[in-house]
């Protein structure tokens, strides 16, 4: 019989093995997976995971792990602070575009005026976009005790109706020949987020880079950070201890709709450039994972956002070259977050076998 | 000499890291009140639920009537005549007695015929109990009634109770043991857990101690003297306190006509508090568990704010203040909860000395957090305080619940507090730590800090207090000097025997 045996404390070395196996474990029951629906198991999972940085088309793949890795991570971090707290953001996907909307926005009204201030108002319409759509949750939380979880994936629903009406009417492109969609902001110099388009490199990268250092130097050196962690540990012992509880839940759900909605204005302003009807891909959902993926740890994070990234990448290469469903590729990343949490147990428990005894 | 009623023989009980039984043997007559004494951590818990089924022996075995007696769950336990009352009741608020008492049951009788039938049995043994009221709105010692009764329909060869006078006033206290010798006189065994030595010399036969797991001796509670058990017990002689004659200053803290709601629905509302501690004083606060003792520490942590005026700390109204604000000017407060009120659990204990620690000690400068100095402060406790841990990066749930205890009372005691409210500083803590923490707070009452003690322990409100209040339904009785208090005043403070009626035998 196996048996669980708690932990007199949580392990150090399993906390930073467990991403690792449950990174093996989807390859092999992702691979099972793949077998299933008749394709070769080792190719599929190579041509994910090795393709994009080592295959022959690789130079043209890297520069896309850039793209996709810094939205994920750019959201993850600010969700990492609320998961941390036990405050439960769900709705990045909706500050993510509301960000983006509200970036673009301010970009679209100054067209065609070239100023170098553009850019700036907009990284900061950007992230007040996405801050002012969590505070939604935040207030009706802290004011009315309402579900964060609820409240925020269901405005996720109404900023995607809000993104279609905006791409087929107030922001619609005057010159799109009644096409929906909003103007390419990648032909206005001055509302662009690329720093050089060959490599991937945008401001959003750079953004993600400074979110992860801020996050490490909040959680691990300021009182903030501190009060955050002891929020999510154990809640009494932080009231005690002198946190307030409500303007807590208003800044880390601020602080992660912030950051979404740059992550938003980023996109928006380079690799998506334009405010379309499909606009948004999930990065908010995705970046859940990624937050848990990377243990809600900024270092974590960084590593797992680039892991997602070639996933998504590979999985597009694994679509087109083998003919995987784009499904079946969803399941495989789902599998990510089950085996993560599935083996996450033994953090705080050990296995240990012992003979089935009979009374 | 006849076959006793539970012989155990060589029980041996090892966990991790710690032998929490070894080789105990003794034999509980038919009709005897048995006590089994040790210190917390003793070993007693474990034993007892051997016995009940709870918990499988490594080795040794137990003879119930001179039969091989091997439950494998509480429920074969049961069958076999074995009851036992729990010291943490196990029951639903929302839920009537009889509701609750049918919960616990293998096949319940019709509501009406249960009810009756509580009716018949409390009435028997003189604990009279109404079936049909909410278990929320009952006193602890009602709530100890449904246990008891709970065991009696099943009329039990062996009633086990665990601590059972920890949660009674004086008053209830005398009305259990009238039960507990009417049981006894109708052949009845029970096994009395217990480390209160005066209850065990009125009420046992018997009596069992046993040290670190091992049965270290017995002996006839009545021909023995309280400190010869207490040595036995600890293993050598006990340090009692050293109260140095001290000056009372000015009045250090100040409530006047404080109410506040019941934070949750089972929780007690506080009720027109009034007290002062003056400088160098020490306020004993008694009552029993559950009569706003929690709430009242969560009004001067500042977990609970009131009123500006209603709290006032040296003249000046600190109603409104936060926690933080009231630890800058030198209020410290101890809650009775160590695991996730007064420690986090998963946080090592520099976190933990970080946990309240950070103003006074000056552990952090414009928000950002000094973690060196943190750990050289949970250094200085685990050393001051002689925490047996084997340093400050281990997690606090880590430590056993006394080691745990000595950390959260020193992380107070060494920030110089100008005010301390303690609640239970010496809970589930050995003797002789017991002895040391009670040491550290007269030495800062002598160093001209006031201090607020809430304990359900009255000998240990009446070895350091210089006065007494009780708490009893969120109100506080007015506080009186404590020399010269009898056991009955105090227990008349505490509430009396709460309306409860004697047993008519």
């Amino acid at each position: 019989m196996i048996m669980l045996e708690k932990r007199p404390q949580p392990s150090r070395v399993w906390s930073m093995a467990t991403p690792l196996v449950a990174v093996l474990a989807t390859m092999f029951f992702g691979g099972l997976l793949f077998m299933v629906l008749g394709k070769n198991p080792v190719e599929a999972i190579k041509t994910i995971f090795y393709e994009p940085l080592f295959g022959e088309f690789a130079f043209y793949y890297r520069p896309q792990l850039l793209v996709k890795g810094a939205p994920l991570v750019l959201i993850a971090i600010g969700l990492s602070l609320g998961f941390k707290a036990g405050i439960w953001n769900i709705g990045a996907e909706g500050q993510y575009i509301v960000g983006a909307l509200v970036g673009a926005g301010v970009g679209l009204a100054f067209y065609p005026l070239e100023a170098w201030y553009v850019f700036p108002l907009m990284v900061i319409g950007g992230a007040f976009g996405g801050w002012a759509w969590a505070m939604i949750p935040a207030l009706l939380k802290v004011r009315f005790g309402t579900n964060e979880i609820l409240v925020s994936l269901m405005l996720v629903y109404v900023a995607e109706q809000f993104l279609a009406s905006m791409s087929l009417g107030l922001m619609k492109n005057p010159d799109g020949f009644g096409f929906p969609g909003s103007r390419n902001l990648n032909d206005y110099a001055s509302a662009n987020s690329w720093i050089s388009q060959d490599t991937g490199m945008h401001w959003g990268v750079v953004a993600a880079f400074i979110a992860v250092i801020f996050s490490y130097i909040l959680l691990n050196r300021h009182m903030l950070g501190f009060h955050i962690r002891l929020t999510g540990e154990a809640p009494r012992a932080a009231k005690f201890a002198g946190v307030n509880p409500k303007r807590l839940v208003v800044f880390v759900l601020g602080m992660s709709g912030a950051l979404a909605g740059l992550a938003g204005l980023f996109e928006v302003a380079g690799p998506s450039g334009q405010i379309s009807l499909n606009f948004n891909v999930g990065y908010g959902f995705t970046a859940i994972i990624v937050a848990f993926l990377g243990r809600l740890h900024p270092v974590g994070i960084l590593l797992a956002g680039g892991l997602m990234a070639l996933t998504y990448i590979g999985g597009e290469i694994a679509q087109s070259n083998l003919g995987l469903p784009a499904s079946a590729i969803q399941v495989f990343q789902g599998m990510l977050l089950f085996f993560l949490l599935a083996v996450d147990i033994l953090t705080n428990y050990r296995l240990r076998l012992s003979a089935g005894k009979v009374a | 000499m006849t076959t006793p009623l539970l012989s155990l023989q060589g029980l041996t009980k090892a966990y991790p890291g710690v032998i929490a039984n070894n080789n105990v043997s003794f034999d509980i007559g038919e009709g005897e009140v048995h006590a089994l004494l040790g210190e917390n951590g003793a070993g007693k818990s474990t034993l007892v639920k051997m016995i009940y089924g709870l918990v499988k022996p490594d080795s040794g075995q137990m003879l119930l009537k001179g039969e091989v007696f091997a439950p494998v769950e509480p429920r074969a336990a049961r069958a076999d005549g074995i009851a036992m009352v729990f010291q943490h009741f196990s029951l639903f608020d929302a839920l009537n007695v009889a509701e609750n008492i049918a919960l616990g049951m293998e096949d319940p009788p019709d509501m009406r015929d249960l009810a009756a039938k509580i009716r018949e049995v409390s009435e028997n043994y003189g604990l009279p109990l109404d079936p049909y009221r909410t278990v929320g709105d009952l006193s602890a010692g009602e709530r100890q009634r449904v246990e008891i009764i709970r065991c009696l329909l099943q009329d039990p060869k062996l009633l086990i109770m665990d601590e059972p006078t920890s949660v009674l006033t004086p008053q209830e206290v005398d009305i259990l043991f009238e039960t507990l010798l009417k049981l006894r006189s109708e052949g009845t065994s029970i096994l009395y857990i217990s480390h209160k030595l005066e209850e065990i010399r009125t009420l046992c036969d018997h009596a069992t101690v046993l040290r670190l797991g091992e049965n270290v001796g017995e002996c006839t509670p009545a021909d023995t003297t309280a400190s010869e058990m207490a040595e036995l017990m600890v293993g050598s002689e006990l340090k009692t306190p050293e109260r140095a004659a001290r000056e009372m200053g000015e009045v250090a803290l100040d409530i006047s006509g404080l109410s506040v709601p019941s934070p949750s629905e089972f929780g007690t509302a506080l009720r027109n508090v009034h007290l002062t501690v003056r400088k160098g004083e020490i306020l004993g606060v008694g009552g029993v568990a559950g009569n706003g003792q929690d709430e009242l520490l969560g009004v001067l942590s500042g977990e609970t704010l009131t009123e500006a005026d209603a709290v006032k700390m040296d003249g000046q109204p600190i109603g409104r203040l936060g926690p933080t604000e009231r630890r800058r000017l030198g209020l410290l407060t101890a809650p009775e909860e160590r695991l996730g009120h007064a420690a986090a659990p998963d946080m090592s204990l520099t976190e933990n000395a970080m946990l309240t620690g950070s103003v006074r000690e000056g552990l952090e400068s414009r928000g950002f957090l000094k973690w060196g100095e943190a750990a050289a402060f949970a250094e200085r406790i685990i050393e001051v305080f002689d925490v047996r841990t084997p340093g400050p990066e281990n997690a606090a749930r880590s430590l056993s619940g006394g080691n745990l205890q000595k950390f959260v009372v020193g992380r107070e005691v060494l920030q110089r507090p100008e005010v301390l409210v303690i609640n239970q500083p010496t809970w589930g803590v050995d003797a002789s730590a017991a002895s040391s923490i009670r040491q550290a707070i007269l030495d800062l009452a002598t160093g001209g800090a006031a201090v607020i003690c809430i304990s359900q322990d009255l000998d240990e409100l009446m070895e350091i207090s210089d006065s007494f209040a009780a708490l009893n339904e969120g109100r506080l009785s007015a506080p009186r000097d404590a020399s010269g208090l009898t056991v009955e005043e105090i227990g008349l403070m505490m509430g009396g025997a709460h309306g409860m009626e004697v047993a008519h035998v």
